[in-house]
């Protein structure tokens, strides 16, 4: 199983709120990043929290995002990033 | 737009400012994270399930309890869900502390 995505690479989050546990805060969702690491293969968590085995493993990225492009509202420096791990099925290429 | 929920507070409106005072912890509160750790060194429960529970707890409740006395509601519904425990016996031992107590 290859890795969808690569570092340097654009990816928006998918948009959802499935009835169980998940680790994508809804603030990154719908929102576009880019990836700066790719972590590796994990259980999926979202498995893991009901009783299942977590396979399969799912990849995880460390993503960047600029805070002025999650908050609407945000007015310190431009500069400031938001890096946040996601599990590769919330993600789409942007 | 999609569903918010209660555990998830990024960006939550009228959350307010974070306390970020440092503070002690009481004596349950170390037995609450003790015990927590044993059931996951004991592959009792996992951290995934706890969050889990966690985020099932009713909104209304969820927002009146401290971070661990959700800890503790969400061990016991774990232990009763995989067949450790039953409510019943928790309320019991509970009743025979109050009454030591008196």
């Amino acid at each position: 199983m290859a890795a969808k995505f690569q570092p340097g690479d654009r990816v928006r989050i998918r948009v959802g709120s499935p009835p169980g546990h998940f680790r994508t805060p809804a603030y990154v969702q719908g929102k576009t990043g880019v990836v700066e690491v790719l972590h590796g293969a994990f259980p999926n968590p979202e498995s893991l929290a009901h009783g299942g085995d977590g396979l399969p493993k799912q990849f995880l990225y460390l993503v960047r995002f600029d805070q002025t492009s999650v908050w609407p509202h945000y007015l310190t420096t431009l500069q400031d990033k938001l890096l946040i791990d996601i599990y590769e099925h919330w993600l789409e290429p942007a | 737009m999609m569903e918010q929920r209660v555990h998830d507070r990024g960006g939550w409106p009228d959350a307010g400012l974070i306390d970020r005072a440092e503070h002690t912890y009481a004596m349950w509160e170390k037995r609450t994270d003790a015990i927590r750790g044993l059931l996951g060194a004991k592959h009792i429960i996992r951290t995934d399930d706890l969050r889990r529970a966690i985020e099932s707890i009713e909104p209304v409740k969820y927002e009146r309890l401290s971070y661990y006395e959700r800890w503790l509601v969400a061990v016991e519904a774990l232990l009763v869900e995989k067949g450790f425990l039953t409510h019943e016996e928790v309320d019991r031992k509970m009743e025979e502390w109050q009454t030591c107590e008196r």
